[in-house]
């Protein structure tokens, strides 16, 4: 099959099976298009912004475990697309993004829309490719893939200058459908005498904790992770990125841990003496002070990144490899040993975690006359029987949502975790649904988060995406405020949103639905009315308490026993 | 701990950058870099003279094994190892006594002198930094006119090879 550089392109992600690109047109990808044009198989979706680009593919590859893949124009479109692709790359999110770049001709000559996209998405990817040969464009493209989806996933970017996709000329293309790379070759099995020790360290342990993170989730591991747990009977934790991979309703579960993480999950991760660590990080959220971290325990680290181990903290046995392998393994050596738990450790250890549960550290004020934000989103749990797909922006609202939203699933929470990108939650959104036509997704967001890629409401009625928005609206940059409340002395620099638009117009200007929600007894017949619109975009703008904080609270740099609690009269 | 950290890598345009980006992005130190393309011309090697606790310099090498371009890597200070070092130095040589002078110390550390005017030597010397250090100290201030040095290179001494 003779094929120019632009068809190649479109053939060759349907032979890889993408269904799906989320993209903007401009100069340098016209050929593509063109070529996107003549066909019907792979279906573009048109943003208003790369940068939305970006973050629909994202949530699309968060909820489906395929790789997103966007395409954007050399210059701004590929500037504007960076901000996507450090999101993806902070969290590990397989994606594959296409620039284009000027015909090789003018490279470096500071051509129009010209930028090094090469260069400056390098700290930012797993890998990256400049295309200067026809005859790569393909292997390129099947390298690109392989790199996004296998060890730990990440975003590869691919520049195509304009010359590699000109229509006039063309060469024979077959679909590469396998590649070998001799500098890369991610580890899948774990070392079995490490599994061993690792197993028995694990029976021997009496005050034992399991903590896991996004790996669980990216890894396809939650299967395996849940039979672990409930075989062993221990307490379990996850990270923000790790919330579903256990179900949240479950009794063993004491939520989140880290800086806005739960009293018995942080107090349990002080005092345990085996500390199980599987697909997380150590990142500094979930840690606070490293020095204080864990005092008392051995600690065990699965993951499939070599250089996450013992980087910020040192690990008494690591295991390199995929989690979902590693764990199976793990549970076949559990049930095979003789070793059993020591049960009545165990209980002594549960009920020391049931005193530290009873604090009820989530409590809030139940009786406010305003609409507290905790509120709406434990009844959009309700709502939504805890089956939505929820995306959300960053700051307070999505730390209230990973506090009382109970995910049982995992890929059903979608969130800027590492990077902590405001304007990812209704983009990723979109993403979401279009990969799950007919699923439940709501975007939490908040007034000043909402605002920064809100122009993709446009995307959302041109392919009629019934997202649900909870906007939780209180009229400042809540986590900014609250910081500046306790380490500022109340001296609100530029936290406060001013001039705000109309919610409730902009969204029917858009072409959507839109509710203002006032008083708590009104905030589940609203949600339900909105739920019940399958077929539009709701966009729900709460008004809330602008004083609420998120609690506890680990200050920066605090151990997970200095935990700040909320005072209630 | 003063570490030299060979690593074998593709031949592609912007790999170097990549190995730099990391250093700089990671606050690692580089205290000297050298590259070249090897036997086979899809591979260069580079020796990367760096310094750090144990727990960075474990990170460093994970960090660079992680890079794509990376084939292999190994840290040939762990075992026993030689390095080397060239430097070309102009040198000031305008009277007799300081052209005897430079002849004498260039002998000494086994050096060449490869290019004579009426006013310079140009020494060529090769060995490890310190040597290259003693050299330049035994020239005293004022002689120097132009300091080249390769940065170091270096490789595992017997038996112990690194190569696809």
């Amino acid at each position: 099959m003779k094929l120019s550089g632009a068809e190649i392109v479109v053939q060759f992600l349907k032979d890889e099976g993408v269904e799906h690109v989320f993209g903007y047109p401009g100069g340098a990808v016209l050929h593509i298009y063109d070529a996107i044009f003549q066909q019907e198989e792979l279906r573009h979706i048109l943003v208003r912004h790369e940068q939305g680009a970006v973050h629909a593919a994202d949530g699309y590859a968060r909820s489906t475990g395929k790789p997103g893949v966007a395409l954007v124009t050399s210059g701004p479109g590929a500037t504007n697309a960076v901000t996507g692709i450090a999101t993806a790359y902070m969290d590990s999110i397989p994606l594959v993004v296409l620039t284009g770049q000027v015909a090789t001709p003018f490279i470096g000559s500071d051509a129009f829309q010209e930028v090094d996209a090469v260069g400056i998405t390098r700290p930012c990817v797993k890998h990256n490719f400049l295309v200067r040969n026809l005859e790569d464009l393909a292997e390129t493209l099947k390298k690109a893939f392989y790199i996004a989806t296998t060890g730990r996933p990440g975003p590869v970017v691919v520049d195509i200058p304009k010359n590699v996709t000109d229509p006039n000329i063309k060469i024979d293309y077959a679909y590469p459908d396998r590649i070998e790379m001799r500098s890369y070759n991610p580890t899948v099995r774990g070392h079995t005498g490490q599994i061993n020790r690792a197993v028995d360290m694990i029976l021997d342990a009496r005050r034992p904790m399991i903590y896991t993170g996004g790996g669980v989730v990216l890894g396809d591991g939650s299967e395996e992770l849940v039979k672990f747990t409930r075989t062993l009977g221990y307490p379990i934790t996850n990270t923000l990125m790790g919330l579903g991979a256990y179900p949240g309703t479950d009794r063993q579960f004491l939520g989140m841990l880290g800086m806005h993480g739960t009293y018995e999950a942080n107090m349990a991760m002080h005092e345990c003496d085996v500390l199980i660590a599987i697909g997380a990080r150590f990142d500094d959220r979930v840690t606070g002070d490293v020095k204080q971290f864990c005092p008392e325990a051995k600690i065990i680290h699965i993951d499939i990144d070599p250089s996450s181990i013992s980087k910020n903290v040192r690990v008494d046995v690591p295991i390199v490899g995929d989690i979902k392998h590693v764990l199976a393994d793990m549970n076949r050596v559990i049930e095979a040993s003789k070793k059993k738990p020591d049960e009545a450790a165990l209980k002594r250890w549960w009920e020391q975690i049931e005193q530290w549960r009873a604090k009820d550290c989530l409590r809030y004020d139940r009786n406010s006359a305003l609409i507290k934000p905790q509120y709406v989103i434990e009844k959009l749990w309700e709502v939504t029987g805890g089956d939505a797909f929820v995306t959300s922006d960053v700051g307070q609202h999505q730390m209230f949502t990973a506090q009382f939203y109970k995910f049982d699933q995992p890929r059903r929470w979608i969130n800027s975790g590492g990077l902590g990108t405001m304007g990812f939650g209704l983009p990723a959104a979109l993403g979401v649904q279009i990969a799950h036509p007919d699923a439940t997704v709501a975007c939490v967001t908040g007034e000043a988060s909402i605002q920064m890629c809100i122009q993709e409401l446009s995307t959302a009625l041109q392919y009629m995406l019934p997202v649900k928005i909870v906007n939780l609206n209180n009229r400042y940059m809540g986590m900014v405020r609250q910081w500046q409340e306790l380490f500022y002395e109340s001296r609100y620099s530029h936290s406060y949103m001013d001039a705000l638009p109309d919610f409730l117009k902009l969204a029917e200007s858009y072409g959507h639905v839109g509710m203002r929600i006032e008083k708590p007894e009104d905030v589940e017949g609203a949600l339900r009315e909105a739920f019940a619109m399958k077929d539009r975009l709701v966009f729900m703008d709460f008004i809330t308490d602008q004083t609420e904080n998120v609690y506890p609270m680990i200050a920066a740099g605090k151990g997970h026993h200095e935990m700040h609690e909320r005072e209630l009269a | 701990m003063r570490h030299i950290i060979s690593l074998l890598m593709e031949n592609e345009a912007g790999a170097l950058s990549r190995v730099a980006g990391l250093f700089s992005a990671r606050g690692y130190n580089i205290e000297s870099l050298t590259v070249a393309p090897t036997e086979d011309p899809s591979l260069s090697r580079m020796t990367i003279v760096t310094r750090g606790s144990e727990a960075i310099i474990e990170q460093i090498t994970k960090q660079l094994n992680k890079l794509i371009d990376v084939v292999k890597l190994a840290d040939i200070t762990e075992g026993r190892h030689l390095e080397r070092e060239l430097m070309l130095i102009k040198v000031r040589a305008d009277n007799p006594s300081r052209r005897e002078e430079i002849k004498r110390l260039a002998d000494i550390f086994h050096g060449r002198i490869l290019d004579v005017s009426d006013e310079t030597y140009i020494v060529e010397l090769t060995g490890n930094g310190q040597k290259l250090d003693a050299f330049i100290d035994a020239l005293g201030p004022g002689a120097i006119l132009e300091t080249v040095r390769s940065g170091t290179t270096g490789v595992a001494r017997g038996e112990r090879t690194l190569h696809v």
